[in-house]
Order: structure tokens, then sequence, then C-alpha cells
């Protein structure tokens, strides 16, 4: 009998362990991406057209690239520039093509004790959050959105590092989590808007500051170097690439969340 | 099985030992500074039923179990005929059967003795009839009552048809009804030739089944005697003392 | 509380449209963990058996070994496996990174020290019983073996379902070794994560009822059928 079981079981993995004959190609991205909905608008539409089947590995920036570097990938999908010319001047990735932006917010309890109102910059805004000790819940992920709130603090001259464990509270996590926890802890955090929109969870929280040209969120493309990962689909990564550039600027426009336009596209 | 405890067996000319089987020479065991046997020595012979008697905790189960090679002596010298030592069955006082059917648990013996599958079959068949148990042959064997699980045992270890058939006190549990069972079964078992050696507390149970007697007295050899004269006239001080009914101490 | 009751609304709605989407979910799930378990079992079970009545040099070190790695979180397991299986790791050549197949492979190793040691203890128990008579029987090693293992199947059966639990539920493993790509190696629990960081929470919580159930069902079926091997039993 208990044989029998064995055997159907084992028959009953078989077909999924021989399946995935089509083309396809693996896209190392950000997550913020991925829980807006965007793959899910756009893809269906490239693999209509070109038969190739795009799989998305969604993590933080930080580990896309590391991933990416390891050969476990074909296209790096990602928003973080520095981070990316590195990978490319590593001898990692061909070239990093500009794809879409849109922006960072900070993001805050409605009724929070700082008011970021007349705030013009967002170094600005940072400074009245540290100074009023408010929780601020940072990434701590060396993702690209983690980066980005890196570089505003070094604007600020103030380190809040010394204050991790504080009121500056290093989650660890991916963007969604770190929302949660921003939501549950009444915590200021910075995100980009797109995940913003999605997010179903915001409660109370809304956005408390937004507008400052440091706050552009700009996401790039780039193919995996073939002299490097000589396992790379290239012509099927060049293609998804090149549609992303020309036909996938329009549906890229076209994905919104309750009406607002989450991604803008700027490959021209 | 303890080989070096085991020694070829020097073939006598006294008449008296011609057909000796086992023979075992000052056998000590002690634990934790406990002298659990001191200087066991007797010869036991074919055919017939030997009976190890004795009170509880005299050492009668660990001469059985030194017999049956699950344990060895600290020192002293046992031998055992090698034919006789390759064809040895035990049942326990607790009856030991696996968690599956009746059927199946002799199929496992069988199995393991090597007996063609193609001979299994029937010998399934005739143990079951010869252990009553023909009806109970689908049922889980855990089910079973204490004496059916004794009967049991005991087709076990008649399965593959052993030359020697050591009994650990296999009624001591059971009630009257289910002791005469396995007491018809040994006695069948013996008149076909196994020789038996059965370890009990009980002295109506040696005297209805024993041609001879070991009594077995605080690790030692009190007396060997044919049952006949036991019965009648005990040679030594603790065996009178036992047949009167008095605790040995 | 909102979101609580609203969760299992969801979670009965899911099952009643029960989706495509959904259903592949599911069923990748119980395949994947179901391939893992039963390869964790054909491991573990000799290998507890082996531990409880093996004699051999390193049985101890083994012993020890098997029952620390039954600890062992997720997420290392996971990092093993995709360091392994990267393109720039050692077994590149087998394409197996991002693949169900590389999922099994990491419950496999969360799955089995949990079902050896579970074994080791049952065969072990088993054996203070059985020792003597099958000595005195002369069965050999591997008979002795597969008469401990075959008896205390009622046990191992609740082995095997610990280990499903175990890996029925894990996230951290498959998710890094799987990559949670939609309609390739998403399953429940990578699902889960995902609408959590969505700030879906009423549909993760519905996703994780739906495993619940899944899970409830699966443990009583195989209760009911050890229950009924019990009062049928035969070779």
């Amino acid at each position: 009998m208990m044989r029998g079981t064995v055997l159907a079981a084992v028959v009953a993995a078989i077909p999924f362990m021989s399946q995935a004959a089509d083309e396809f190609i693996i896209v190392q991205s950000t997550t913020s991406t991925q829980n807006s909905g965007l793959y899910d608008a756009i893809l269906p539409r490239f693999t209509q057209s070109s038969g190739i089947e795009v799989r998305v590995v969604a993590v933080g920036t930080g580990q896309a690239l590391k991933n990416a570097a390891n050969c476990d990938g074909d296209v790096l999908l990602v928003h973080a520039k520095e981070a990316e010319e590195q990978f490319i001047a590593d001898g990692y990735g061909l070239q990093r093509h500009r794809v879409m932006y849109n922006d960072f917010v900070i993001v805050g309890p409605a009724n929070g004790p700082v008011d970021l109102k007349n705030t013009t910059t967002a170094a600005e805004a940072l400074r009245a959050i540290a100074q009023s000790q408010t929780p601020f819940a940072s990434r701590g992920d060396d993702s690209g959105t983690h980066k980005k709130e890196q570089a505003l603090w070094s604007s600020t001259d103030l380190d809040p590092s010394d204050q991790s464990g504080t009121w500056y509270r290093e989650t660890g996590s991916g963007m969604g989590a770190t929302l949660n926890i921003a939501v549950g802890m009444d915590a200021y955090a910075l995100t980009d808007r797109a995940t913003w929109l999605a997010f179903e969870n915001k409660q109370n929280h809304k956005i408390q500051f937004e507008g400052d040209p440091a706050l552009f969120n700009q996401y790039g493309v780039t193919l995996v170097n073939p002299a490097h990962c000589t396992k790379v689909k290239i012509e099927a990564g060049a293609e998804f690439i090149n549609w992303l550039l020309t036909d996938g600027q329009d549906a890229i426009a076209r994905h919104t969340k309750d009406g607002e336009q989450l991604f803008f596209p700027n490959a021209r | 099985m303890p080989e070096n405890n085991i020694l070829p067996f020097r073939q006598s000319d006294d008449p008296n030992t011609r057909d000796v089987i086992i023979q075992a020479e000052d056998l000590y065991i002690s634990r934790a500074d406990r002298n659990l046997l001191s200087g066991v020595s007797f010869a036991i012979t074919q055919p017939g039923i030997t009976t190890l008697l004795g009170p509880n905790g005299a050492g009668k189960s660990l001469i059985l179990r030194l017999i049956a090679g699950l344990m060895m002596a600290d020192s002293g010298r046992l031998s055992i005929v090698p034919s006789i030592s390759n064809s040895l069955a035990l049942v326990f006082q607790t009856p030991v059967v696996l968690r599956r059917s009746v059927h199946a648990n002799l199929n496992h013996a069988l199995k393991i003795y090597g007996t063609p599958k193609s001979e299994r079959v029937g010998r399934i068949a005739e143990l079951l009839v010869l252990a009553d148990l023909t009806s109970l042959a689908q049922t889980p064997a855990k089910r079973l009552s204490g004496g059916e699980k004794q009967r049991l045992a005991m087709a076990r270890a008649l399965a593959a048809r052993p030359k020697l058939l050591l009994l650990d006190e296999p009624t001591a549990s059971l009630d009257p009804h289910a002791t005469a069972a396995i007491e018809r079964l040994t006695r069948s078992a013996a008149a076909s030739g196994t020789k038996v050696i059965l370890v009990t507390h009980d002295r109506m149970q040696a005297e209805r089944m024993a041609d001879d007697v070991l009594l077995v007295h605080r690790g030692r050899i009190a007396e060997h005697t044919p049952a006949t004269q036991f019965f009648e006239a005990p040679t030594s001080e603790e065996g009178r003392t036992f047949l009167t009914g008095q605790i040995l101490l | 509380m909102q979101d609580l009751w609203g969760s299992f609304q969801a979670a009965f709605a899911l099952i009643v449209q029960m989706d495509a989407d959904l259903a592949e979910i599911v069923l990748l799930s119980l395949q994947v963990t179901t391939a893992a378990v039963l390869i964790a079992c054909l491991l573990g079970f000799p290998l507890g058996a082996l531990l409880a009545v093996g004699r051999f040099p390193g049985r101890a070190i083994l012993s020890v070994l098997t029952n620390a790695t039954m600890g062992l979180p997720p997420v290392v397991v996971g990092l093993l496996v995709y360091l392994m299986l990267s393109q720039s790791g050692p077994f590149a050549v087998l394409n197996l990174l991002y693949t169900p197949t590389a999922m099994i492979i990491a419950q496999v190793i969360l799955v089995t020290p949990i079902v050896a040691a579970l074994t080791a203890q049952v065969v072990e128990d088993l054996n203070v019983e059985y020792d003597d008579l099958l000595r005195v029987m002369g069965a050999s090693r591997l008979q002795t073996v597969t008469t401990l293992l075959w008896d205390a199947r009622a046990s191992l059966m609740t082995a095997a379902l610990a280990g499903f639990g175990r890996a029925f539920a894990e996230v951290g493993a498959v998710m890094i070794v799987g990559g949670n790509i939609n309609h390739v190696t998403r399953v429940m629990t990578t699902a889960i994560a995902l609408e959590t960081s969505k700030g879906a929470l009423a549909l993760a919580l519905a996703l994780g009822i739906v495993l619940l159930m899944i899970s409830i069902l699966i443990n009583a079926s195989l209760m009911a059928l050890r229950s009924s091997t019990r009062t049928t039993a035969h070779a």
C-alpha cells in the first residue's frame, strides 16, 4: 500500500519538473516594480508578442545586484544609478538604459507630531523628524531606496545610524514590510511612490513630504555581461530590453493604480 | 552470537555423557559487586525436557540467556554442540509479537529463517493448526489475548523446527487453560525430537513436564537429578526445602 | 480586527471560487512539499534506524549532527542551496536555481533531519522490545532494520507529518532558491509573503487560512488512513 502511495506521489511530481520548454529569461529586479503590479500589467504583452517568458525575481536592489553578479539572471532592472554603474564598471553588466522614473515620498502618521507642510527640501524634512525624535523606519537593507535615504541623510549633516535602535529603526526588510512596520509604530518612512500607491495597509498614514527634485527615482535596465556570464541569454535579454525602451514605454505609462500613474517612461 | 563462549564440543567416551549437548563449567556473572551466577556447572543431555527450577532471582533466566547467546559469562566455559547452537529458538515470559497479523508474524519468522517462499504458505497453515490460531490468522497480533500471544510465540519458535527450544517462564502470566495449551505444544515439540529447556519457578509444572531437573538457587546449581528421583528423594538440602513448599532463602 | 473578519470572508471566497492562479499555487505547494517529504523519508527512515540500532564509529557525532540540524534556520538552508546552485556555484551546470526542483532540494535538507531524528527515537524504543527476539532469531542487520521500520510505521507516519508541516509552512528557503516567480515557483507561503509586503493583509491572511485548511485536511486524512490500517493490519 505504502509503495503505491509513494509511486503515485512521485508521478504527480514529474510534470512540473519537466516543464519550462519555452524560452525564458530571468530578470533580477527590485521589489517596488513587482509590488506595484507593474510586471503583471506589462509582461503578458511582451510575452505575447515575443514568445519569451519573463521570470521576475523581485528582491532588494542590493540582493538583485549580487544575484546578477553571480550570473543568476539575464537582465537587471533596479533603481540605484551609482550601484548600477559600479556593476557595469566591475564587468558584470553591459550598458545601463534609463527606463522610467517616479519619485520618493516621505510617508508618516496623518496627525503626526512633526509638521512637514512648510518644509521645502527633503533634507529639511528629515532634519525636522530627527529633531523631534519621532520614529523613522529605515529599510536598512542596502536596497535602492535605502541608498537614496542614506544620500538624503548625508545632505543633512546628521548621522541617524548613531540613533539606531532609538527613534531610528532599521527594519532590514523589503519596502512593503518596512511600510507595515512604519504603519504599526506610527513612524515616518521613505518609500517610492509606486509602492506607496499600491500599498493596501495605509491606515492613517499619508504622504507627508514630496516634490523635492532630490527625491527623483530613476529605474535603469542592464543586460548582464556575457563576457562575465557565459550562459546569459543575450538575444532574448536584449529583445526584452529593446521592448522596454520602445513599445513597453506605452505599456508602462498606461499602468495605473486608483487612477494614478505609477511610473513615467523616459527612455527617449 | 558470542562465538568465543560457545566452544566446539568434546565428545566423551564415558557412556554417561555421550548425549551431552550443552556443558557449562564454572560460569560466573557478577553485576555491581553481586554474584548473579557463582560457579555454575552442568551438563544437559538429549533428548527430553530439562527444567531449570528455582525461586525468582535464582539465576535461571540468566543461564537461559547464556545458552541463547544473548549474553556472555564473565568467566567460565559454556560449550554447545554447534548443530544445536545454530538451531535454537527462545520464548519469553512476556510474549513479544510484531505489530502485524498473526499470519504475518509467522511469515516474517520463516523469511528470517530462510524458508523459501513456496514452502512458507503450507508451513504457516501447519503452524496455525498446531497453535490453534487458524481462525485468528488475520488478526493483528497485538490484539490477541495473553494466551493467544504466547501460542503465537510458540508457533513462531517452532517455525524453523529448532533442535533446541528455550522457554523462559512461558506460562508465568497465563491462566490454567492457556498454560495447558503451552504445555501441550511443548510436549509435542519434545516428542518430535526437539530438545526443550524450560525455566520455571512452578514445581507443579516441573513435575508435569520435566525429564530432569536442574535446581538453581542463589546463582548455583543445587542439584541436577532425573525428575522421578527429584520429586521422590531430592539429593540436596535445597531440594528438600523447595519441595516442602518452604521459601528458599 | 476588521482585517481578521475580512480575511475569513476572503478565504471563504477564495476557496469557493478557486481561480486558476490560486489552484496553481496550491498545487505547486503540494507537489513541492510532497516530493520533498517523500525523499526526506526515503533518506530519513533508514538514517534514523541506523542511528538507533547501528554500531559504527561516528554514530554519536552523526546523531548530534542530526539533532542539531533539526533546528536549522530555513534562510540559512536557502542561502546554502542558493550558493550551491547559483551560476557561480559548484552545481551551476544543473541549471536548477529558480526551479521547483531547487525548492525540493532545500526542503529535503530541512525535513530529513526531523524525520531521521524522530525515526531514531521511535525505532530505539521499539528495539528495546524486539532486540532479544530478533537476535535469537538470527536476523541480519538489514532484516532487523526493515522489521523495526515496518513495525514502527504508524509512528513513522507521524514523523513524516511533522516533516510535512515544517516544509509546507516554510517560506525563507523556498523564497531564496525559488525566487517566488509567478507561475513558476510561487507557492502558498511565498505568495503570502508577497501579499503581506503589498500591504494586502486580508488577502495574505486569507491565503494563510487556505494553507491551514489544506494542512488540516491532509493531516486528518492521513490519520484516518492510519487508524484504518490499524484495524485491518496485514502484511
